[in-house]
């Protein structure tokens, strides 16, 4: 995989800072912020820039007054990436690919994936995935190289990445379990502690909204097992909203997502489909890029909202 | 806890915390097992109901701080139809006679399911979907929604 790197282009448009919470406006949002809470990097460590893509909670198969076309709304968000001025090296969709993991909505989205215009295609599986509390269907069509109920790690350009699965057998909450964070220990054992994580999972790593499952019971054990390392972004999605948050050398941001909104938290009696006037439904969808900057070793992130 | 009620804004970064004890939470691994717990907990409830001391606190395992699932603590209502609107079982707790089949309808936007502890779950219900149960033998159902496992219900069966 040779990923496009264009951070001098990327920096110009974005007027990107060095440190600390940056705004951007993109498509008149208040929309973007370079993440990463560790050290900057030493210099001649072995990374290199690296330009991705994160989708999310396309739920093919939604039917309902929030969106009635998720499967045009999901089409969109392909094209905008298509369009992006730089190919992604990959692009990761962070679960909830289908609403009620019918076959039908498996064959729909797997087809739409593989017309994504990237260097290669993840995806991790939200409980959506799993509707039935079986994730026989989402293995099937997805599993082959990952592990016990989907995870897997793999490497660009140093930096190192782990596509976690919390919402299969949740209680009420995401739930990564005892074998995969035995996993993730022994996947990070042989790691240097300047390599940078990105850790990707759909329901947030960290305590966002209990009350409505938004959060993941056994993260603290993960993420325990992160402490050593620099820097650690979480990218989540579930929630359909962009949220961030920051503890210690890890950061979160939450994805909108490609098919509804969902109220903020405690906003709602639940958090069921957010239904938002038309004219304003593709504002509140969207996709998120992202950079690894090899200089400062941080991650940033623009959500952009989708384009009609 | 900080805010976190405003939607689509950046946490400002001296007001960024993040909850530390969400490890606290860990219970059971499966769906078998809060079904039980679940059971477990609508048993003492209606126990309590019918007047009867609750058994000492000790005696109970610990109980989970989270999810927030709220217990099933109405009385159970006499019918056999569940719906399922708001992201709730409504009524959440029924009594039906052995023997009875109890319907239950998804008046959500968003998909459902139903799980009864012992049965498999039903395929997902998306809204108007139902899904019919028949209870043959007397006991306690507990059951959940795997798609949203806060959402709990319980079906109380008596002899006919």
């Amino acid at each position: 995989m040779t990923p496009e790197i264009d951070r001098r282009g990327f920096l110009k448009c974005m007027a990107w800072a060095g440190t600390g919470v940056v705004w951007t406006v993109t498509g008149g949002l208040l929309s973007g912020c370079e993440l990463g809470a560790g050290q900057p990097k030493a210099s001649g460590h072995p990374t290199r820039d690296l330009y991705f893509v994160q989708v999310s909670d396309s739920h093919i198969g939604f039917r309902g007054p929030a969106n009635q076309d998720v499967t045009g709304t999901f089409g969109l968000a392909i094209q905008q990436i298509a369009a992006l001025p730089s190919q992604p090296a990959f692009v990761m969709h962070t679960g909830d690919l289908t609403h009620t993991s019918t076959a039908d909505q498996f064959d729909t989205v797997k087809q739409m994936l593989g017309t994504i215009r990237a260097g290669s295609v993840f995806q991790v599986p939200g409980e959506h995935d799993a509707a039935a509390g079986d994730d026989k269907a989402y293995l099937a069509m997805f599993g082959a190289q990952s592990k016990g109920t989907g995870y897997y790690s793999f490497d660009v350009n140093g930096v190192h990445f782990l596509a976690l699965v919390n919402s299969v057998a949740t209680q009420g909450m995401g739930h990564l379990g005892a074998d995969q964070l035995d996993w993730i220990r022994r996947d990070l054992a042989g790691l240097s502690s300047e390599t940078p994580i990105v850790v990707f999972a759909h329901v947030p790593l960290f305590a966002m909204y209990p009350t409505w499952g938004w959060s993941t019971d056994d993260a603290t054990q993960a993420l325990g097992m992160m402490k050593r390392f620099a820097a650690v972004t979480c990218l989540n999605g579930h929630v359909h909203q962009v949220m961030s948050k920051v503890e210690g050398n890890v950061t979160f941001h939450t994805a909108r997502a490609t098919a509804f909104p969902q109220p903020a938290p405690g906003a709602a009696p639940n958090p069921g489909p957010l239904t938002v006037p038309s004219t304003q439904l593709h504002q509140a969808l969207g996709i998120t890029e992202a950079r690894y900057t090899a200089r400062n070793g941080r991650v940033a992130v623009i959500d952009d909202p989708l384009t009609p | 806890m900080v805010d976190l009620t405003a939607n689509d804004r950046w946490i400002p970064a001296e007001r960024r915390l993040v909850t530390r004890s969400v490890a606290r939470y860990v219970s059971g691994r499966t769906i078998r097992s809060l079904l039980a717990a679940t059971a477990a907990g609508v048993a003492l409830t209606l126990s309590a109901c019918g007047g009867s001391p609750q058994p000492a606190a000790a005696a109970a395992p610990p109980a989970p701080k989270s999810p927030p699932a709220p217990a099933v603590t109405a009385s159970p209502v006499a019918t056999t139809s569940v719906g399922i609107a708001n992201f709730a079982f409504s009524p959440a707790a029924i009594t039906v006679k052995a023997g009875s089949t109890v319907t239950w309808t998804n008046q959500d936007e968003d998909a459902h399911t139903v799980a009864i502890a012992g049965s498999p779950a039903s395929q997902p219900l998306q809204n108007g979907d139902t899904f019919t149960h028949t209870f043959a033998q007397p006991g306690t159902y507990s059951y959940l929604c795997t798609i949203h496992p806060y959402m709990r219900g319980v079906v109380v069966v008596t002899a006919g």
